[in-house]
């Protein structure tokens, strides 16, 4: 804290501004200038390679009127709401019943992360496998006689991004729970005791003393989650290619197709500076209500 | 505003830590089969089905033939076990034109994995030790920007690199892909690495500064050997995530140089070809074996390092 009062510290500081040079460097010609180079190049109608052919709004007005950005959107949306309710609730509910003091709680808590150590491909891969309507979950319930059971959420393009939404959440929702479980750890037992003590159920003293008192918690995982929602890329990729057709495109595919497939930069360009506007309307209202109200205290 | 910044993931840190401990609580021990536990314990029960069932499956099916899988169903027990997938899946899956199987992925994500850790370990764990201790005008400014940029999608700096890499002549090549996971390594680990020397007693670094030790010296001798935890829990951060990327490797190698999780995903994902489920869940499980690992041996400390890692996204 004190160290920049230290006499001479220009001098003294020679050591420690070399050993930052790969953070100055990172932050500032990747982060910023990879950004801004990015943004300015959306306005160009680059195709093959970067050109400076300034086209205005061109290629926004082009990828909003692209019915594969819209359902890449749209599946984004599905995605990001399933992501955020279902896994906010069912990590919550299993960090409340891990946190009752139960035996083996180690051995349920390492059941339920482990899926959060194995990578995308891996997890769309086993999802692609079980959720094949040849000799998956279908197959298996209609060997058991009932033959008209349908369950095929990868190849029927209306509820396809559910089967992804299934595989994202048994892959996430360990994590949540954990993040929970610490939250839930964090609540003062005098709080449980002052409830009990006044005849409070558990379950209100969950819902209107302890979730409260988490708020922070829900913050933090709040905002772990919806920038995840952002980026889900190898998901989908390994799960559907996209399919059928396009429909479990997603924001993230849509920009490497773009600058890597087609040849058109622009739209890539366009697509990812829209990635970043969406998370910028995430992350801006946290920080204000995050670091805002604390510096008011 | 910047010192405030990083509360975020400091929090998460020292709640993870909480996990730890945490006294008595809850209600009087009740009997054992009481309508509670039953409940509790049931529904705990079934949830961990549920998250065991893929990996079983996984690991049943590549024990089969195909012949038992188009008859059977994905849940029964293999009743001839053979290991022919799994040795198919490693030495003679093809992808494309190349038919050596997915030993040559496993090879290069070791060769991507272990410079890429070690390198960002090295850049972050200095850096971190910079602005906790050797604080100087402008570090605060570039380490807010360094953690904005994690929560920014990796999709709109992709290009950029593209080009530099291009530009250095490296585009393609394994060095190429170490650098870019080193970049993207810093913002958390140089994190953790703040945080955890912001917290280690000021009297130390002040004692080793009037003992006359520098820079260096005070990092080496003193910082880096009393933080080997935090130091185990960056590797194994970044061993989990480094291997499990899919999207960088995809942009930033060639196909000879491909990283594990690229090739398993063309293996499986092929259209040529007759489809051997077995082969495939064989190759699944060959990829998520070394997170796996590192995850039932790290324990707890893996919870340590996720919780300070989830802002990766």
């Amino acid at each position: 804290m004190s160290k920049s009062e230290r006499p001479n510290p220009l001098f003294r500081n020679l050591n420690a501004k070399i050993a930052s040079i790969p953070m100055i460097l990172t932050a500032s010609v990747i982060f910023v200038g990879g950004t801004v180079w990015t943004v300015f190049y959306s306005f160009t109608n680059s195709k093959l390679l970067p050109r400076l052919n300034f086209v205005g709004l061109d290629q926004y007005y082009r990828l909003w009127a692209t019915p594969r950005w819209l359902i890449s959107i749209e599946n984004l949306l599905i995605y990001g709401a399933i992501s955020l309710v279902f896994s906010l609730v069912i990590g919550f509910l299993l960090a409340a019943l891990l946190d009752q003091k139960i035996r083996f709680e180690d051995t349920f808590r390492t059941i339920f992360l482990y899926p959060f150590a194995l990578s995308f491909i891996v997890t769309g891969l086993v999802w692609q496998w079980l959720l094949n309507p040849d000799f998956g979950i279908q197959h298996v319930v209609r060997d058991l006689g009932w033959t008209s059971f349908t369950f095929d959420p990868l190849y029927n393009s209306s509820i396809v991004i559910y089967g992804i939404s299934i595989a994202a959440l048994w892959q996430g929702t360990g994590l949540i729970m954990c993040l929970m479980l610490a939250g839930l750890r964090g609540i003062d037992e005098d709080i449980w005791k002052a409830a009990r003590v006044d005849g409070i159920p558990m379950w209100k003293t969950y819902l209107f003393i302890v979730i409260p008192m988490m708020r922070p918690v829900f913050i933090t995982t709040l905002v772990i989650i919806a920038s995840g929602i952002v980026k889900v890329y190898d998901l989908v990729v390994a799960q559907t290619s996209g399919g059928p057709g396009i429909a479990s495109e997603v924001p993230a595919k849509y920009v490497y197709d773009y600058m890597f497939f087609a040849q058109n930069l622009g739209q890539g360009f366009a697509a990812s500076t829209m990635m970043l506007l969406s998370v910028v309307i995430v992350i801006v209202p946290w920080a204000y209500l995050e670091f805002g109200g604390k510096k008011r205290v | 505003m910047s010192d405030q910044a990083v509360t975020l993931p400091a929090s998460a840190g020292a709640v993870a830590n909480r996990l730890e401990a945490s006294g008595p609580r809850g209600p009087k021990p009740r009997h054992v089969f009481s309508r509670r536990n039953i409940f509790l314990y049931g529904t705990l029960f079934v949830v961990a089905v549920y998250y065991l069932l893929p990996l079983y499956v996984m690991v049943v099916t590549s024990l089969k033939g195909m012949p038992e899988i188009r008859l059977g169903n994905i849940f029964s027990p293999p009743l001839e076990i053979t290991f022919e997938p799994w040795v198919k899946a490693w030495s003679t899956a093809c992808t494309g034109l190349n038919c050596d199987g997915l030993s040559r992925g496993f090879w290069n994500s070791v060769r991507i994995t272990v410079p890429s850790v070690l390198l960002s370990i090295a850049i972050a764990s200095v850096n971190g030790y910079a602005l906790a201790n050797w604080r100087f005008k402008g570090a605060d400014t570039f380490f807010v920007i360094l953690i904005v940029g994690a929560f920014i999608p990796y999709q709109i700096m992709i290009y950029p690199i593209v080009i530099i890499l291009r530009e250095v002549g490296l585009y393609g090549s394994l060095a190429g892909l170490v650098i870019v996971h080193s970049i993207f390594g810093m913002p958390i680990l140089t994190l953790l690495f703040r945080n955890y020397f912001s917290s280690m007693p000021e009297e130390l670094f002040r004692a080793a500064r009037v003992d006359g030790a520098g820079f260096w010296g005070i990092f080496l001798r003193i910082m880096a050997p009393m933080s080997l935890p935090i130091f185990v829990v960056a590797i194994i951060l970044q061993v989990t995530g480094i291997w499990n990327d899919f999207l960088f490797g995809v942009v930033y190698t060639r196909p000879d140089t491909y990283p594990m999780t690229v090739q398993l995903n063309n293996i499986v994902n092929s259209v040529q070809g007759v489809k051997e489920y077995n082969v495939n869940m064989a190759a699944t499980i060959l990829t998520g074996l070394v997170p796996l690992i590192v995850y039932f041996i790290s324990g707890k400390l893996f919870v340590r390092g996720i919780a300070a890692g989830a802002v990766k996204g």
